[in-house]
């Protein structure tokens, strides 16, 4: 069986771009792209969605925080030509028909960023946390948030907001 | 990041042929570590194999009672299945301990145990590394031993167990990062693994190895061989068991100090128990010897230090880690309680 396999590229063999279709907020982007573009340079450079911030660009910030098929990830640490047939959604599809995603509506009202830069990770990443089903407390949400960092220091009105969201009391 | 060409199989076995072929070629599943290796320039593969696509992503139950892990489901998906949270909280434990909820989305159950070391000194190409300048005589020309920047350097993450070769010299002190993979030692976790010569089964204690001289090597698998599975043996342990993981913040930090414990009690006495420790050696550290002086007592303090200070016997500190002898030691006295008393584990004491 092997031995009728294509032999694997050598090391020698130049590579080529890669057309690949990236479906983004229900909207397809024709791309050709280098195998190594992160998804993340993929939304920002090549489909000029520049709402998902690079950070850290280790995944260690959850700036870019993205949701694939529904579930969060950080879009830095993930190749773009792994997720051609995958339904991405960003902080520019949250938003239906002009209404504010219940989280982005949130977020302003209970003031919950200075700077804003980590915003759009933040409220991706609250809302694939929503879609978990796994917060039961206040708790729950600073850990299963510990991914995105804010270097304002606005965690207790992100926290506040996602819990409105979610209808916990967090005492206040 | 240096070029690569990519490939996506759809069966393992073309997978495995992909990787036995001539390129420098690297398995890519969530990718979360690789890929922040390849930033770096620490990984340099000029060919990746997604995997994602291979029929490697259920988890099953077992006849025997016990449970199939496929390598490719996520942490995430792993850490909330009904019947590992039922039969193997501790496993469940475990991997919501580690990393960010977006990491876990990602990382598989295979890539997890092959995630490299967060050593400082790995990760700094403008640092000498045994782990990293050694290199596999079929990959990149050795170019002998290269030094540790952490021996001399600082090193309060490092390793304190099995550091030494045979003769005595230490050439690397890394740790194992995986939260996981100490969880899946107490287990006594089998892994099932796929390659050109067939399928094998390992387990999990013999998966990972120490680093004597040859500290690039951070397991015993073949460079063509892929993980296809982890199976998970009838006993889970799921009434008295605790996953402690001590770490400079609360969450989203790796372990100074873990210690994973699943214990059968029949009453106030301990008739089965299991101890593995995290972040502490170039492996999860297991030594049944120290379980055994559990059998048969009763489970109280007195007879909970032996156990700790037999698990840490011939530890050695680098300076900065010293202190993890004693963390880790108190760590597992700890740990032992909490198994035993559901309440003080549910309040995290």
């Amino acid at each position: 069986m092997q031995t009728t396999l294509p032999a694997p590229t050598v090391e020698s063999a130049p590579v080529p771009l890669q057309p690949i279709t990236l479906t983004v907020n229900g909207t397809s982007y024709q791309l050709n792209l280098a195998p190594w573009t992160t998804l993340l340079d993929a939304l920002r450079e090549y489909a000029n969605l520049t709402g998902t911030k690079k950070g850290c660009d280790h995944g260690q910030c959850g700036a870019c925080t993205v949701l694939v098929n529904g579930k969060r990830i950080n879009a830095c640490l993930t190749l773009a030509v792994m997720h051609d047939d995958h339904a991405i959604t960003t902080i520019e599809g949250l938003a239906t028909d002009g209404a504010l995603h219940p989280v982005q509506k949130a977020f302003i009202d209970h003031d919950a960023f200075q700077c804003g830069y980590c915003t759009p990770g933040q409220i991706c990443s609250a809302v694939g946390m929503i879609n978990e089903g796994q917060v039961r407390t206040v708790a729950d949400v600073r850990e299963l948030m510990s991914g995105n960092l804010c270097r304002c220091g606005a965690y207790p009105h992100i926290v506040d907001a996602i819990c409105d969201v979610m209808q916990l009391d967090t005492g206040k | 990041m240096h070029p690569f060409s990519y490939a996506r199989p759809t069966e393992v076995t073309e997978a495995v042929h992909e990787l036995a072929g001539p390129a420098r070629a690297k398995f890519i599943a969530g990718g979360t570590n690789l890929l922040d290796l390849m930033k770096v320039n620490v990984e340099q593969p000029n060919r990746l194999i997604d995997i994602n696509r291979l029929p490697l992503n259920t988890i099953d139950e077992l006849d025997n009672g016990g449970l199939r892990l496929g390598a490719l489901v996520t942490n995430a998906d792993t850490a909330y299945h009904p019947l590992v949270e039922q039969r193997y909280p501790l496993l469940s434990q475990a991997i919501l301990s580690a990393a960010s909820a977006q990491l876990r989305n990602m990382a598989t159950n295979g890539g997890n145990l092959f995630q490299r070391t967060r050593c400082y000194y790995f990760y700094d190409t403008a640092m000498p590394c045994n782990k990293r300048q050694m290199h596999h005589s079929d990959q990149i020309t050795g170019t002998g031993p290269a030094g540790c920047g952490a021996l001399g350097g600082y090193n309060r993450i490092h390793a304190i167990l099995g550091t030494e070769a045979s003769d005595g010299t230490v050439h690397c002190i890394a740790t194992h990062p995986s939260d996981m993979a100490v969880a899946l030692t107490a287990l006594d976790a089998t892994i099932h693994v796929t390659g050109p010569n067939g399928d094998r089964t390992v387990p999990i204690g013999n998966l990972h190895r120490l680093p004597g001289s040859e500290p690039q090597f951070d397991h015993t698998l073949r460079p063509d061989e892929l993980v296809t599975a982890i199976e998970l043996p009838p006993q889970g342990f799921p009434d008295h068991y605790t996953y402690l993981k001590l770490r400079d913040r609360s969450s989203y930090a790796f372990a100074l100090v873990s210690v994973a414990v699943g214990l059968e009690m029949d009453g106030d006495v301990v008739t089965n128990a299991r101890l593995a420790l995290g972040g502490v050696a170039h492996k999860p550290w297991r030594k049944p010897e120290a379980e055994q002086l559990l059998i048969g007592r009763t489970a109280t303090r007195e007879h909970f230090q032996p156990v700790a200070e037999a698990l840490l016997e011939g530890a050695v500190g680098y300076g900065h880690n010293t202190f993890k002898i004693d963390l880790a030691k108190r760590a597992i006295v700890r740990a032992l309680g909490m198994a035993i008393n559901k309440e003080k584990r549910e309040e995290g004491e």
